[in-house]
C-alpha cells in the first residue's frame, strides 16, 4: 500500500459556461519518503490537484466529480470536515507560494507554530515553546529562541518561506505538498530553499509532492515526475528517465525549448501556440493543435496513459515511434 | 517572410468575445439584485417621467369638502388636511425626488472627478485639495447640509446645491483612489514613453478605467441625496410648502398620524422603494464591476 | 564588438536614483533614502544586447525605467545617440522618446483593458501627429505581421488573447515609432514557459532585421545568458560586473555571480546538488540602508577587512571584463 492514493480523480468547477473539469483521470501514488514532482504550466490542473488531496477547495463551486484520495488506507473523498482538520497538518500539509499572504500577520511566528502543534498534540506551554524553537532551529533561521516573538513583516521573503516549513513540519507529517514553493523567491534564495527541503526530508523521512512550473526545480528534487496539460497527466516517469528519455511531445518541448547555461543555442525550439483555457480545450489530445508530431488520429480520441517501460508511461498515441526515432539519432 | 513568422497555430485568436463593456452589461442582466433593483428604482422614474400623464388633478389644487378623504375609487391615494389629491403630489413628488437625485448625481460626476483625478494624477495639488475634503468630510453629511440650506435659504436649487457640496468630498476621495492605482499601472508608463501628455493620459487611460468604483458610487449617492431631499423638506430646509415633494408631504401628514395615517405613510413608502431599488442597482453593479469583490466570491 | 570602439548609443554615467521613503509616526516623520541605483556607468553598442541581471531589489528596473525616463535620476547623465537626455524639457524629450521604448513584464498590466489592438499599436503614432487615416491603420496592419498575430486581432480586446499574444501587442506597439532602441524589462518572466521561447525568438528576428539595440532586464540568467552579446550584473543598485557573456558564464569573476550562476538548477538529475559548494548564505539586505564598503560583504564567502570599509570601484581585468571586487586588487598586485 502507498502512502497516498489518487485514483481517477475528477474535480469540476461551477463556472458561468457550465461546469468545467479542472483536471481529469489523475491517478497516481507516492510512497513513504518519496519526493513526487508534478510539472504543468498554467491551466494544467497541478494546483487544483494539490488542493483536492487537502480538502481545501471550496463546495461549490468545485466538486469532485469522479475519483477518489486515499491516505494510508483512509478516504479522504467526502471525509467529514473535522476528520480532515485531524489529518490536515498532522498527516498531510502544506506550504504555498506566496510567504507572505499564508502566514498570521497579526501573530507572531512562534505563536503560529504552537497554534499548529496545540491543534495536534496535547503539550505543556514549556513543551510548545521548545518545539517551536526547535522547528526554526531545523529551518535555518539563526536564533531561533529569540525570533520567536517576530512577526511575519519583520522576516525577509526566504525566512517566512523557512517559518512556513516549520510550521508545516512541526508535526512531522508523512507528506509534505509544496505548490510553488520557490517561485516567488530570488535564484540564490530558491537554491537555499530547495536545499533545505531535501535536507528536512532526509531528516524526516516524509514523503513530498512538489508542485512547480521549473523543470529545474524538478531536476534538482524529484525522485519521480509527473507532467501535467490541460488537466491530464501527459507522462510520468522516474527523473533521470524522464529528463534523458522523454517520450511525449509536450514533455520533450518544455526541455527543448529553455535555455540552459551549459550550451550554447542560436535559436530556441519554441512549441507554437498557447496553452488552451479551462473550458476550451480541443478534442482530442490537448496538445495536437501545439504538436509538431500530430496525425488526424489525434484530433480524435483522447489518448490513454500507456506503460511504455515499467514506471515510465506517456499519453501519446505516437509514443513508441518518438522513443524509437529518438534512441536512432 | 516577416521576421518571427508565426506558425500556423500562432494564428489561433479565440474565437470572438465582446467588448468589455458588452460583457458587463450581460452580466449585470443576469445579476438577480441588479434586476431587482432595477425594476423598483425603474417603477419610481417611469412614474416620475410620466408624471403629466398619470395626473389629472393639480397637486396643490385645495379642496375643502374633500379633506382627510382615506385611499378609495375616486382618491386613489386619499387626500390630506388641504384635501389635495395625494396620488398627484406623490406622483409629482416622485418626478422631483428623481430631478434632485439626478442633479446631485451629475454635480457629483463632473466635480468629484475633476477634484479627484487632479489629485490622484499630481501628487502636488493632492496634499491641498485633500486636505479641504477632509474638513468637509469631518461634518456629519446631514448637518453640513442643514447648515449650507440655512444660509443660502430653503429652495430646491439651494437643497441641491448644498447636497453636491456635502457629497462631492467623498465622490473625489474614491476617484482619487483609483487614479492613484491607475497611474501605475504600466499601460500608463507606455503611453509616457510614447511621449503622450497628461491630458491624453487622464483621457484616454485613467479616467475611463476610473469609472467603475465611480459608477457605483453614483448608484448609491443617488439614494442617498433622494433621502437627504426628503430629510432637508421634512425639516422646512428644502422646497417651500406647498411644493409637493415626499418631504413635504409628510412633514404636513406628521401632525395627522393618527387621523389619516397615509398622508405620512404614502410618500414615506415611495422613498423606501426609491431607496432599497437603488441600494441593490449598487451592490449588483459593485460586484459586477469591482473585480476585487469578484474574486471573493 | 572588438578593435576600434564607435560611440556608443546609450552611455550612462554615475547614473543614481535615491527614493525618499517616509517612516515614523505623525509626529517624528523620518525620510530615509532608498538607494535603489547607486551610480552606474554602463555603455550600450548599436546593434547589440546588453544582458541585465540581478535579484529582487537591485534596481535593474528602475534603472531601465530612468533610460527611457519614466523615472527621473537623481544624479548622473544619460547620453543617447550623442544627447545629454538627462536634463531635456518636455517639448524635446517627446521627439526623442521615438528612439527609444519599452517592453513591460506583465502581458495584463501593459495593456489598456478598454482600448483595442489597433487603439493600442496605433496610440504612439496619434501622439508624435499622425491622423487615424488609411495610412496610420496600414501601419498598424504591418506591425500585427511583423510580431506575428494575424490582421483580425486589430478589433480585440486584449483579453482575449493569451499571454503570448499580448506580450506580441506589448512588442508592437513600442516599435510603431521606430525606435532604435528597446528596454526589455523582463519581458519573458510573466509568461507560461512554453510560450517565453516564442518571445525569446521574436525578439531576436526583430533585432537582426530593424537593426534594433536592446537592453534586456531580467532575473532569468538563462534567458539572459541566450539573448546577450554582453551582461551586466547588479547588487543592491551597483553594477558588481559586466563582461561578454560567454566570458561571464565560464569564469565568472565576482563571488555573487559565481553564487547566482551556482543557484540555477541544473536540467541534469544526475548532477543534483551540484551548486551546493557555492551557496551563498543570508538574504539580500535592504537598500534603505545597505552595507557598507562592499555592498556583498554580508553575504560573500570570500570576505576580507577591506570589503567591510573600502567600496570596491568596478575595473578591467581582461579585456572588456569588469570586475568591483577588492580579490582583483590582489590578483592584480600578486601579478606585478
Amino acid at each position: 500500500m502507498s502512502l497516498l492514493e489518487v485514483r481517477g480523480l475528477t474535480t469540476a468547477f461551477r463556472t458561468e459556461r457550465g461546469e468545467i473539469n479542472a483536471v481529469e483521470d489523475i491517478t497516481f501514488d507516492i510512497d513513504e519518503g518519496e519526493i513526487l514532482g508534478i510539472v504543468g504550466e498554467s491551466g494544467s490542473g497541478k494546483s487544483v490537484t494539490a488542493l483536492t488531496i487537502m480538502g481545501l477547495l471550496p463546495q461549490p463551486p468545485a466538486r469532485v466529480a469522479a475519483g477518489s484520495v486515499r491516505f494510508r488506507g483512509e478516504t479522504l473523498t467526502g471525509m467529514s470536515e473535522p476528520r480532515l482538520e485531524r489529518i490536515r497538518g498532522s498527516g498531510i500539509s502544506m506550504v504555498f507560494q506566496e510567504p507572505m499572504t499564508s502566514l498570521n500577520p497579526v501573530f507572531t511566528i512562534g505563536e503560529q507554530i504552537m497554534e499548529t502543534v496545540r491543534a495536534h498534540e496535547k503539550a505543556t506551554p514549556r513543551e510548545l515553546r521548545d518545539r517551536a524553537v526547535e522547528m526554526l532551529d531545523k529551518v535555518g533561521i539563526p536564533s531561533a529562541a529569540k525570533r520567536l516573538g517576530d512577526y511575519p513583516h519583520q522576516l525577509s521573503g526566504g525566512q517566512r518561506q523557512r517559518v512556513m516549513l516549520a510550521i508545516a513540519l512541526a508535526c512531522r507529517p508523512k507528506l509534505l505538498i509544496a505548490d510553488e514553493p520557490t517561485t516567488a523567491l530570488d535564484v540564490t534564495i530558491q537554491a537555499q530553499v530547495l536545499d533545505l527541503l531535501m535536507d528536512l526530508r532526509d531528516e524526516f523521512g516524509m514523503a513530498v509532492m512538489i508542485i512547480t512550473h521549473n523543470m529545474g526545480v524538478i531536476a534538482e528534487t524529484a525522485d519521480r515526475v509527473l507532467v501535467m496539460y490541460a488537466g491530464r497527466i501527459v507522462e510520468q516517469a522516474p527523473v533521470v528517465r524522464l529528463f534523458e528519455r522523454p517520450e511525449h511531445p509536450y514533455t520533450r518541448g518544455l526541455l527543448e525549448c529553455v535555455p540552459t547555461l551549459e550550451q550554447d543555442t542560436e535559436r530556441l525550439a519554441a512549441i507554437p501556440g498557447s496553452l488552451p483555457e479551462p473550458g476550451r480545450r480541443p478534442p482530442g489530445c490537448r496538445f495536437a493543435p501545439r504538436c509538431r508530431w500530430r496525425i488526424d488520429a489525434c484530433r480524435t480520441g483522447l489518448p490513454p496513459l500507456v506503460e511504455q517501460e515499467p514506471g515510465h508511461a506517456s499519453a501519446c498515441i505516437r509514443a513508441a515511434e518518438i522513443a524509437a526515432q529518438i534512441g536512432a539519432a | 517572410m516577416p521576421a518571427g513568422a508565426p506558425l500556423e497555430d500562432e494564428l489561433e485568436v479565440p474565437e470572438r468575445r465582446q467588448s468589455p463593456l458588452r460583457m458587463t452589461v450581460v452580466r449585470l442582466f443576469r445579476h438577480q439584485l441588479f434586476l431587482s433593483g432595477l425594476v423598483l428604482f425603474g417603477l419610481i422614474a417611469v412614474v416620475g417621467v410620466l408624471a403629466p400623464l398619470l395626473t389629472d388633478i393639480n397637486p396643490n389644487k385645495l379642496g375643502m369638502r374633500t379633506r382627510f378623504q382615506a385611499p378609495d375609487a375616486a382618491f386613489l391615494f386619499g387626500t390630506d388636511n388641504f384635501g389635495r389629491s395625494l396620488w398627484s403630489r406623490t406622483v409629482w413628488g416622485a418626478q422631483l425626488s428623481m430631478m434632485i437625485g439626478l442633479s446631485v448625481v451629475l454635480l457629483n460626476a463632473v466635480f468629484g472627478t475633476l477634484i479627484g483625478a487632479l489629485a490622484g494624477y499630481f501628487p502636488r495639488l493632492d496634499n491641498v485639495l485633500m486636505r479641504v475634503n477632509d474638513a468637509l468630510m469631518a461634518f456629519p453629511a446631514i448637518l453640513l447640509a442643514i447648515a449650507i440650506t440655512a444660509v443660502l435659504g430653503p429652495s430646491i436649487v439651494n437643497a441641491i446645491l448644498a447636497l453636491a457640496i456635502v457629497y462631492i468630498p467623498r465622490t473625489a476621495r474614491i476617484v482619487r483612489a483609483s487614479v492613484i492605482v491607475l497611474r501605475e499601472m504600466e499601460y500608463v508608463q507606455a503611453a509616457i514613453a510614447a511621449g503622450a501628455g497628461h491630458w491624453r493620459i487622464l483621457r484616454r487611460h485613467i479616467l475611463p478605467n476610473a469609472m467603475a468604483p465611480l459608477i457605483v458610487q453614483l448608484s448609491f449617492l443617488f439614494a442617498y441625496a433622494v433621502l437627504s431631499e426628503a430629510t432637508l423638506s421634512f425639516l422646512g430646509l428644502g422646497a417651500v410648502p406647498p411644493t409637493p415633494t415626499w418631504g413635504n408631504i409628510m412633514a404636513e401628514g406628521r401632525q395627522y398620524m393618527v387621523e389619516a395615517p397615509w398622508i405620512i405613510t404614502i410618500p414615506g413608502i415611495a422613498l423606501m422603494i426609491t431607496v432599497m431599488g437603488l441600494n441593490l442597482l449598487g451592490d449588483g453593479l459593485r460586484d459586477v464591476l469591482d473585480p476585487r469583490l469578484r474574486i471573493q466570491q | 564588438m572588438s578593435g576600434a570602439q564607435p560611440a556608443p548609443l546609450l552611455k550612462l554615467e554615475g547614473l543614481t536614483k535615491h527614493f525618499a521613503v517616509q517612516s515614523g509616526g505623525f509626529f517624528r516623520r523620518h525620510v530615509t533614502a532608498l538607494r535603489a541605483v547607486d551610480g552606474v556607468d554602463l555603455e550600450i553598442q548599436a546593434g547589440e544586447t546588453l544582458g541585465l541581471v540581478g535579484e529582487s531589489g537591485c534596481g535593474k528596473s528602475t534603472l531601465g525605467r530612468m533610460i527611457i525616463r519614466l523615472i527621473e535620476p537623481t544624479a548622473g547623465s544619460i547620453v543617447f545617440d550623442g544627447v545629454d537626455i538627462t536634463r531635456l524639457d518636455m517639448q524635446a524629450l517627446r521627439e526623442h522618446r521615438r528612439g527609444m521604448q519599452i517592453v513591460f513584464q506583465d502581458p495584463f498590466g501593459a495593456l489598456n483593458p478598454r482600448m483595442t489592438v489597433e487603439d493600442i499599436i496605433m496610440e504612439p503614432l496619434l501622439i508624435h501627429g499622425a491622423r487615424h487615416d488609411d495610412a496610420a491603420r496600414k501601419r498598424v496592419d504591418e506591425m500585427l505581421g511583423l510580431v506575428g498575430l494575424p490582421l483580425r486581432a486589430r478589433s480585440r480586446f486584449p483579453h482575449e488573447f493569451s499571454g503570448g499574444q499580448r506580450q506580441r501587442v506589448g512588442i508592437a506597439r513600442a516599435l510603431v515609432l521606430n525606435p532604435r532602441f528597446l528596454v526589455c524589462d523582463e519581458p519573458v518572466s510573466a509568461l507560461d514557459v512554453s510560450v517565453q521561447a516564442q518571445i525569446v525568438n521574436l525578439l531576436q528576428d526583430l533585432q537582426r532585421d530593424l537593426g534594433l539595440t536592446y537592453l534586456f532586464i531580467a532575473h532569468d540568467l538563462s534567458v539572459v545568458k541566450h539573448i546577450s552579446d554582453r551582461v551586466a550584473v547588479m547588487y543592491l543598485g551597483r553594477v558588481v560586473e559586466i563582461a561578454d557573456k560567454r566570458a561571464i558564464y565560464a569564469a565568472p569573476r565576482h563571488p555573487y555571480t559565481q553564487a547566482l550562476i551556482a543557484a540555477v538548477p541544473v536540467l541534469k538529475p544526475r548532477e543534483r546538488g551540484r551548486g551546493r559548494r557555492v551557496r551563498i548564505t543570508g538574504d539580500i539586505p535592504s537598500a534603505l540602508n545597505p552595507p557598507s564598503g562592499c555592498r556583498f560583504h554580508t553575504r560573500c564567502p570570500y570576505v576580507m577587512p577591506v570589503c567591510r570599509t573600502d567600496e570596491p570601484k568596478l575595473a578591467p581585468t581582461d579585456a572588456g571584463h569588469l570586475v568591483a571586487c577588492h580579490l582583483m586588487d590582489n590578483q592584480e598586485s600578486n601579478k606585478g
